[in-house]
């Protein structure tokens, strides 16, 4: 599982939860401030990645991620712990 | 002179200045006023999910609903059902009444904070909450959604009509099961009688066709088993029927003090003019049967309207076609308008019955039936059992003169609610 594919994943999240378009998304695209998303909707992005990488991912990891590439660490965190 | 904008009791006229529905027989009201007018039944086997094993298969669904338009796809995956179909019934009220544009923004120039929202339901959104009891017990507990609260709680829908159209009056959710839709209304009424707001998006929303709640109403020996022939399963008054059949959609009305909506030059389409709501506090589910509690309800609006029984030109019965509500009902109608009343129709035999939607829908139906002299047959109905002095519409649309119409709504834990509405243009 390499950085890439991560980052996809989360964009695939992205794309289903807040049906924004694939191509405006970077790794510093910011949840609140570009994509209009709020605490409850990035919950839900997470909960897609858990199911994608059959991760757990506790609530308090994800106070202060912001952007897309957080989220990304957030996820390279745990599949690697899980390695 | 008196002044034409307060009601006999000196407190301010509530008149109608638009309306939207949403239901199996059509996703707005002329669509839905035609089918219940030509009186053509909406049950159809239901395909949403495996009803292999179910006593009730069919239901009265709003086929083809695309909520995109309106709520947008990225809102529409955190609302309900219940809420998506309240939210596009509440767009074309809204914008009929000129307070919505034509792309969703505010119009008018009111005051947004003296706008409240009361709409009702009977249970709120529980397919999420099916859907996400489904999820924790087949994949655990930590894969229950951040979602699920606000998507079920029964007050969303009121609350996202407040917020996507920026109403900051009070916004209420009214629950007394299958009356919730007229108790909303009535509710919203006095609401502006008492001065506290100029305006009220009123009404009722209900989507719970799922798995479990149809299979619990199949256990209470609520629901119609014609499985094999849904379109003939809801047949209020008639012999052969055998319980309602589930149905679900949402109606919406703009209630507004008739002096605010002068000022602002909209169109009146007609007036709440009668309200009342009793409890049977007979049994939990059943009605009492002598309709006491009902014709204590349909006595009450009349006199709130400051009307004789005789100058009701139909009533929208609650007519659910189960067999106690029907028998009930008939009798105490025939208590309250003697042995010649009015035509009395049930549109549940075409659209179903709508739970907390239905007395919503129905106040929209009899409405435009009032304005039009024009009340839809009840459908099904071939061979009436109740008592025969109803003068039911069977058959055909009944011609009479525009004239008030009362509409009644009965629901689970005994409440009895009945509006009186008058059409834009009859004066007594």
């Amino acid at each position: 599982m390499n950085r890439t594919q991560i980052v996809d994943a989360v964009y695939d999240a992205c794309v289903e939860v807040l049906k924004v378009d694939r191509s405006i998304l970077t790794e510093t695209t910011s949840f609140a401030e570009d994509l209009d998303a709020d605490s409850l909707a990035l919950v839900e992005v997470v909960m897609e990645l858990e199911e994608a990488f059959d991760l757990r991912i506790p609530e308090d990891e994800l106070e202060g991620v912001s952007t897309v590439g957080a989220a990304a660490d957030i996820v390279a965190r745990h599949v690697e712990a899980a390695a | 002179m008196a002044d034409v904008h307060l009601r006999h009791d000196g407190r301010p006229r509530v008149v109608i200045t638009g309306i939207g529905a949403v239901t199996p027989a059509g996703t707005s009201v002329a669509e839905t006023v035609a089918t219940v007018t030509d009186g053509r039944s909406c049950a159809s086997p239901i395909t949403t999910w495996d009803t292999e094993g179910h006593a009730v298969t069919f239901a009265a669904q709003v086929a083809d609903f695309d909520p995109d338009p309106i709520v947008g796809p990225r809102e529409a995956r955190r609302v309900d059902r219940v809420s998506q179909l309240g939210l596009v019934a509440a767009e074309e009220a809204l914008k009929q009444a000129g307070l919505t544009a034509d792309d969703g923004q505010p119009a008018g120039d009111i005051d947004r904070s003296r706008v409240a929202v009361v709409v009702g339901t009977g249970v709120g959104g529980i397919l999420t909450l099916e859907d996400q009891i489904e999820t924790r017990v087949t994949k655990g507990v930590h894969r229950v959604g951040p979602l699920l609260i606000p998507m079920m709680m029964s007050n969303a829908t009121a609350g996202l009509i407040a917020l996507r159209h920026g109403f900051h009056g009070a916004a209420l959710s009214v629950a007394t099961a299958c009356a919730s839709g007229t108790n909303s209304i009535g509710e919203a009424a006095d609401m502006i009688r008492a001065g506290r707001v100029d305006v009220v998006v009123a009404g009722g929303s209900e989507a719970a066709i799922t798995p479990t709640a149809m299979a619990a109403f199949a256990r209470m020996a609520a629901l119609s088993t014609r499985n094999d022939d849904p379109s003939a399963a809801s047949r209020p008054f008639d012999r052969d029927r055998d319980g309602f059949v589930m149905g679900e959609g949402a109606g919406i009305v703009v209630l507004e003090s008739a002096e605010h909506a002068a000022r602002r030059g909209a169109t009146v389409l007609g007036e709440v003019a009668g309200y009342a709501s009793t409890c049977d506090a007979h049994h939990i589910t059943a009605p009492q049967p002598e309709g006491e509690g009902a014709i204590a309800s349909m006595l009450g609006a009349l006199a709130d309207a400051n009307l004789d029984p005789d100058q009701i030109g139909h009533v929208n019965a609650h007519g659910t076609s189960t067999p106690l509500n029907d028998a009930a009902e008939s009798g105490a109608t025939v208590k309250v308008f003697g042995p010649a009343g009015p035509p009395v129709t049930s549109t549940k035999g075409s659209t179903g019955h709508l739970v907390g939607a239905a007395g919503a829908v129905e106040a929209v139906i009899a409405l435009q039936a009032a304005t039009t002299g024009i009340i839809p047959p009840v459908a099904n109905l071939v061979d009436p059992d109740v008592d025969d002095r109803l003068d039911l519409v069977m058959g055909q649309p009944r011609s009479v003169a525009v004239a008030p119409a009362l509409s009644n709504s009965f629901g689970f834990g005994g409440h009895n609610a009945s509006l009186v509405l008058i059409p834009a243009g009859w004066s007594a």
